[in-house]
């Protein structure tokens, strides 16, 4: 390009990147519309994580207290720092007549997770999820290792996994 | 401060009783602690106006929280750095490095002395006013220069380097639009170049196109000059650190902060002076009321300012060899054929 050409783009790609700087300072100094960071500790009683956040990993109960996970230990398994662990046993289905496994307790170690999702990946039934609360911070570890089923929750009788 | 200095001496002599030749003397440290009030006040809020300006442009609300607005973060600051340990290298040149921040701070203070804030307010009025304040400002050079040499700090002194390289380069071009502008209006004194503006229009107006050229040679150098981005190579921090005051601490870092805030603000202050008439009012409109200048100035001035944190959020930095290239290729050039273009100009009398 020619030195005068060079000069007038080079005027004309400042003046259009100070286009857009500028409107966001005018319309946030004048009506803070396009802010787009929160005063955190004063919104916490309205702030609503975004549905992708991964703040800890949480069972889906139904209304009845009512899980999905058959205690396949698949999400143990690919936890690649053991921060799952699944205490089941084996009882007699009144249906079949065979012995099989149920969930005991979904032991989750908060402590030791590092949010990168392979269990919920690894699960045949959905049974995990992503849950959004971040207030993690507690005075003591052992508050951080959790039981992911709640208590007197059972398995959703007939529940079949659509993947398997 | 011609005017200024007759109401504190008149004062102190006829009021107080003191003799001449100590009011003198007593006039000269009351103005020298209110230009040093000003000149702390003046840093903490152009640090305070920088950070919301920084967040509006980015989308943020900045800070908030201490005081209406968040008035009082930069002084919380402030006392921070004043009650934090003085450190530095083990090696370092101890004498050098103690007496650099002062460097930039008393260069700083001298160009602030000669402004006038408004025709009865200005603490010196020298008649080589433009002079003084770009050859005194160049002495800073030297403060940031010493301050990468002595720390003993390769990253230091590359910082160093690099502000000599480019506050030498850019202060020519700079010289050279004062050279064009000093055509137009005859005089280098600072309140001679405001009545000049008084009779003939603002300069940007009365010179037209060679003064417009003037001007944006005039931003873009003086960024560079008072080393801020897209010029910030002295103190890149993905490249150096801080630069040439990674070693500092405390108070003697503050100084240089404070220095690149207030140098700003004289950079900005010049082409108000040069350009935007000073602390003339927009069409005459309160020119015979005393002291309503200074509201002018301060007003206009914090436009540039304004101006030149906008720069600074926008654009990203230069390469050192892209720096030197606009300098030494586009800005020398152009600003030398706009001398010849202004002296045509006013030659033919075809300024308003
Ligand atoms: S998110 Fe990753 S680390 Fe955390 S429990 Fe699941 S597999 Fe383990
Ligand atoms: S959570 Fe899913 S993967 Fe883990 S044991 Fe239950 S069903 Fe199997």
């Amino acid at each position: 390009m020619s030195y005068f050409g060079d000069i007038a783009s080079a005027t004309k790609t400042l003046i259009s990147g100070m286009k857009i700087t500028g409107r966001y300072f005018f319309v946030n100094f004048f009506t803070r519309k396009e802010i787009i960071t929160v005063e955190y500790p004063d919104n916490i009683d309205t702030l609503k994580m975004f549905d992708r956040f991964r703040g800890e990993i949480v069972m889906y109960h139904d209304e009845n207290n009512q899980h999905r996970c058959d205690a396949c230990t698949m999400c143990e398994i690919a936890c690649p720092n053991g921060s799952i662990e699944i205490i089941w046993d084996k009882a007699i289905n009144e249906e079949t007549g065979k012995p099989k496994k149920f969930l005991e307790e979904h032991i989750y170690h908060l402590e030791m997770c590092t949010m990168c999702g392979l269990c919920i990946e690894a699960c045949p039934a959905d049974a995990i999820m992503w849950g959004q609360n971040f207030h993690h911070a507690t005075q003591d570890r052992s508050h951080l290792t959790k039981s992911l089923n709640q208590p007197g929750s059972s398995f959703i009788p007939g529940y079949k996994n659509p993947k398997k | 401060m011609t005017a200024n200095k007759t109401i504190i001496t008149d004062f102190l002599v006829d009021q107080m009783q003191m003799p001449v030749d100590i009011a003198f003397w007593v006039e000269i440290v009351v103005v020298a602690a209110v230009y040093l009030g000003v000149f702390a006040l003046l840093g903490l809020f152009l640090v305070w106006m920088e950070r919301r300006a920084a967040a509006f442009f980015q989308q943020r609300l900045g800070p908030n929280r201490r005081g209406p607005a968040g008035l009082f973060q930069t002084i919380a600051d402030a006392l921070k750095l004043v009650s934090k340990e003085i450190t530095g290298t083990e090696k370092r040149d101890k004498f050098l490095y103690t007496i650099a921040p002062y460097f930039v701070i008393v260069t700083a203070l001298m160009a602030l002395a000669v402004l006038p804030f408004s025709q009865e307010l200005q603490a010196f009025d020298i008649n080589l006013g433009v002079f003084f304040i770009t050859s005194v400002s160049s002495v800073a050079v030297i403060g940031i220069f010493l301050a990468g040499w002595a720390s003993n700090n390769k990253f230091s002194l590359l910082g160093g380097m690099r502000s000599g390289i480019q506050m030498i380069s850019y202060e020519l071009s700079i010289g050279m639009v004062i050279v064009a502008m000093t055509v137009l209006t005859g005089t280098l004194q600072l309140s001679e170049i405001i009545s000049f503006q008084q009779e003939h229009g603002w300069s940007i107006w009365s010179g037209h196109i060679p003064a417009i050229i003037g001007f944006m040679i005039f931003m873009i150098a003086g960024t560079a000059e008072s080393n801020r981005t897209p010029f910030d190579l002295v103190e890149a921090e993905s490249e150096l650190g801080s630069g040439y005051h990674s070693e500092y601490s405390g108070m003697n870092f503050a100084y240089y902060f404070l220095a690149e805030f207030v140098n700003m603000f004289i950079i900005s202050a010049m082409v108000v002076i040069l350009f935007f008439g000073g602390w003339l009012s927009p069409f005459g409109i309160t020119d015979g009321i005393p002291y309503v200048g200074v509201f002018w100035f301060v007003f206009k001035t914090l436009g540039v300012v304004m101006l030149m944190m906008w720069f600074r959020w926008t654009f990203p930095r230069f390469r050192i060899d892209q720096l030197l290239t606009l300098e030494w290729k586009y800005l020398i050039p152009i600003s030398m054929v706009n001398i010849v273009f202004m002296a045509l100009v006013v030659w033919l009398g075809l300024t308003f």
